[in-house]
């Protein structure tokens, strides 16, 4: 290639590529019946329930903001009928035969796959992300968590070779409202394939998949008690968490909210698993195939709107290449396209909450304070609905706070550096360690970084790949404990 | 890095232009598939393919008659006037003359010929420029060249170089379209170093083309995405807009429109025209108009119902 010619530069504006409306794509929305009711109850002993109190509360559509159904708000009371029952169902439960239980883990698989379409609809009528996400990842993944698992049921005895494994009770799992539905399948599938019972609260934000799964429990036949999910408010995942009759605790969600779990439950010998914040670092080194690290890129950032533990909120870039990244990501992002998250073509759906909008609002405005330079793709804002254009900070520093702060937003703060000791300081300069992405074409590079990241994921070449084979979970204050493989499985289990 | 800096070996080259990750770029193509594209987008999309077809026939066995046809196909896709004319007819040099007597001097559709001893390229260099030459004395508007993939994988790039140029030379005022054959180069390393390669020698309206159709492997959203990456980054440096031309294996409208989608999202609107893109194709032509009859009637006619182009000779 001809190196830039800057004197002819100067003459005329440099080339640019045109992202226009020449060949328009027409509205594909999703037609499929997400078959949502106007009204749902707790799920607990294997029926549905209305809250002790006789109180509701609302889902709303985050890209409509109009109110999607009405959830009993369960409390103190409900929690411990939903605990009570759990336990009653754990003799049972834990002394069927291994294939038993995995039975009703496959039909539970199928019964998801079969309603794929209906799930991948109501998910993105709650949550706000884009169908395309809930049809090929969110929905398909949750199914392949239960397959996986299903697999374990009857297998326990190789779980950890030479030792016996049991189950540990009833576990009180508390689930955050980016991937409803597969946060829900990550908890509750290795749960009952050790033989656990479970009682599970989703995010008050965004209940809708967990209410229509326990309708599933119910077409599966799983024995009443075995899974209860109680919707309601966080101090009503903070009194399952602190109920007596609960033997594990796994949380996912804040950093913030899990230090609160912690102290609350101190001294009550639980187990405790944690999947907490991540500030993950992307590096992209200057040998690396560069078009295909900025689709990783924009994958690891603006996938789930930013919403996302492991996302690769900080870019690292090398020097020498960071003026054409930054380039090459901008002209990328002008195609990404925001807007009806029900749209087929839409990449960025809608922000969760009014709450969450607001709060990273609040940090484009502190990154632009702090003196970093932000642009934001050219982004035409539907009259209603919680919705950020893509967001890119240049002229970063380590100690900004867009460079140090979880932001759970499309936003990614870029910084650059110029050796591999530079890159691996920087990126491990955090308190948090859930994941990171390497991106060279240097193999050695992968392999001696991989050591070095403080980060429970390190991805090379690629970001955000997930298998339910594959353990997830952070370092340092990204948590403690693993999901997913035969690590998330013992996690479930007492070894003896 | 021009003709006149020093020979470039394979390895400085591949350095110079950078790397492609197979897995990173085929992850990328897919999502250009799962693009929906109903009604209008779906009817404008149609329509824009069918002007960009090079409608061709290469076979040992073309006949005047044969390619007379394919002429009146490609000026009249189907009996619907809505249906605009393909872009251009691609033929071997020896019908070069008939079909210019088909097509007339003041056609719509473009006359090209594929010339430097198509498909393998395995002659002097020398007669390969009569070739050119000859083709366009006779009427051609358009050259399709080979490169010569073997000096290629044997390191002599500036070899390629020299030929690529010498034939933009021979060329005149006919535009060009330097065929890689990805097939043959294999990897997409060796097709993003052999498209930065010739982009450098082309002239703004010359193509680079994937492939001649005549090995196991032709044209994916794959391996044109790298070329039009390679595109995207020569424009983005020199000013320079050269056309891309995937040629074989797109058979289906709905594969048509995934190639498009993936022309619109990386190069963007300026190329979205038969001027910067053509598909080499034959049997896509009807598929293209079957499916702008079924958007129209809301009916699939039967195959009978559209004109062969050449297929029934």
């Amino acid at each position: 290639m001809a190196p830039p010619a800057s004197s002819r530069r100067s003459r005329r504006p440099a080339p640019e590529l045109l992202f226009g409306d020449l060949w328009p794509y027409d509205p594909a929305p999703e037609t499929a019946d997400p078959r949502i009711r106007a009204e749902y109850d707790l799920f607990i002993g294997g029926r549905f329930v209305p809250a002790a109190d006789g109180t509701r509360f609302t889902s709303i559509n985050p890209a409509t903001e109009r109110p999607l159904t009405e959830l009993a708000r369960g409390g103190p009371a409900d929690v411990d009928a939903a605990c009570r029952a759990a336990a009653s169902a754990f003799p049972r439960w834990s002394r069927l035969p291994g294939a038993e239980r995995g039975k009703y883990l496959f039909r539970l698989a199928r019964l998801l796959q079969d309603r794929a379409r209906e799930f991948a609809v109501a998910e993105t009528m709650d949550n706000g992300k884009p169908i395309r996400e809930t049809r090929d990842f969110d929905v398909p993944s949750a199914a392949a968590h239960f397959f996986y698992h299903a697999g374990w049921a009857d297998k326990l005895a190789y779980l950890a070779p030479g030792r016996t494994v049991a189950p540990l009770g009833v576990v009180g799992q508390v689930i955050p409202w980016n991937f409803p539905l597969l946060m829900l399948a990550w908890k509750i599938a290795p749960a009952l394939a050790a033989g656990n019972c479970v009682v599970l609260k989703p995010a008050s934000n965004t209940p809708l998949t967990a209410v229509k799964l326990a309708e599933l429990l119910q077409e599966a036949e799983l024995p009443p008690g075995v899974v209860n999910i109680v919707t309601g408010p966080g101090a009503t995942g903070a009194h399952l968490l602190a109920h007596p009759l609960v033997s594990k605790v796994a949380f996912t969600g804040s950093t913030e909210v899990g230090k609160v779990i912690l102290r609350s439950v101190a001294g009550a010998g639980k187990r405790l698993t944690m999947e907490l914040g991540g500030k993950a670092a992307n590096i992209v080194f200057a040998d690396a195939p560069l078009d295909q690290a900025v689709e990783g890129i924009v994958n690891g950032i603006f996938f789930n709107q930013g919403q996302v533990c492991c996302a690769g909120s900080r870019l690292l870039v090398q020097e020498s290449v960071a003026e054409r990244v930054v380039a090459q990501l901008r002209r990328r992002l002008r195609v990404l396209r925001v807007g009806d998250p029900l749209d087929k073509n839409t990449d960025l759906g809608a922000i969760v909450s009014r709450e969450q909008r607001d709060v990273i609002r609040g940090y484009l405005r502190a990154g632009v304070a702090e003196g970093a330079e932000l642009w934001q793709a050219p982004f035409r804002a539907p009259a209603r609905g919680f919705y950020v254009p893509p967001a890119v900070f240049t002229g970063v520093t380590q100690s900004h706070r867009i460079a140090r702060e979880e932001i759970f937003g499309p936003v990614l703060s870029v910084l650059t550096f110029r050796t591999v000791e530079e890159a691996v300081e920087k990126a491990n300069n955090t308190p948090y360690g859930l994941s990171a992405g390497v991106w060279t074409d240097k193999g050695s590079l992968i392999l001696r970084l991989a050591t070095e990241l403080r980060a429970g994921v390190v991805w090379a070449n690629t970001f955000n790949k997930f298998d339910p084979a594959s353990p997830f979970g952070g370092y340092k204050e990204s948590g403690f404990g693993r999901e997913g493989g035969r690590h998330g499985l013992l996690d479930y289990c007492a070894v003896a | 890095m021009r003709a006149s800096s020093a020979p470039p070996a394979l390895r400085r080259w591949f350095a110079a232009v950078g790397p492609v990750d197979r897995v990173g770029v085929e992850e990328r193509v897919a999502k250009f598939t799962t693009r929906s594209i109903k009604k209008a987008a779906k009817v404008q999309g149609l329509k824009l393919a069918v002007s960009m077809v090079d409608l061709t026939t290469l076979e040992g066995k073309d006949t005047p008659g044969k390619v007379a046809s394919l002429c009146r196909k490609a000026l009249r896709p189907h009996d619907d006037p809505a249906v605009p004319p393909a872009a251009a007819v691609c033929l071997y040099p020896a019908m070069v003359r008939p079909a210019r007597r088909t097509l007339g001097l003041r056609s719509p559709v473009r006359l090209a010929s594929v010339a430097t001893a198509f498909p393998s390229g395995q002659t002097a260099l020398a007669t390969r420029l009569a070739e050119v030459r000859r083709a366009v004395a006779d009427g051609a508007d358009e050259i399709d060249m080979v490169i010569n993939r073997g000096a290629f994988l044997a390191g002599e790039l500036t070899r390629v170089r020299d030929e690529i140029a010498a034939v933009v030379a021979t060329c005149g005022p006919a535009a060009l379209k330097v065929i890689l054959e990805v097939g043959e180069l294999e990897t997409y390393d060796h097709i993003r170093a052999a498209s930065c390669l010739a982009l450098g020698e082309l002239r703004p309206g010359d193509f680079i083309k994937t492939s001649t159709g005549k090995t196991a492997s032709n044209a994916t959203l794959a391996n044109t995405q790298v070329m039009l990456e390679a595109i995207r980054d020569h424009y983005l440096e020199t000013g320079v807009a050269i056309g891309m031309k995937p040629a074989g294996g797109i058979r289906t409208a709905k594969q048509a429109l995934h190639f498009l989608v993936a022309v619109k999202e990386t190069l963007g609107d300026a190329w979205l025209t038969p001027a910067r893109y053509r598909f080499g194709a034959s049997a896509l032509l009807n598929d293209l108009v079957r499916q702008l009859e079924k958007e129209r009637t809301g009916a699939y006619p039967a195959p009978y119902a559209f004109s062969e182009a050449a297929e029934s000779y």
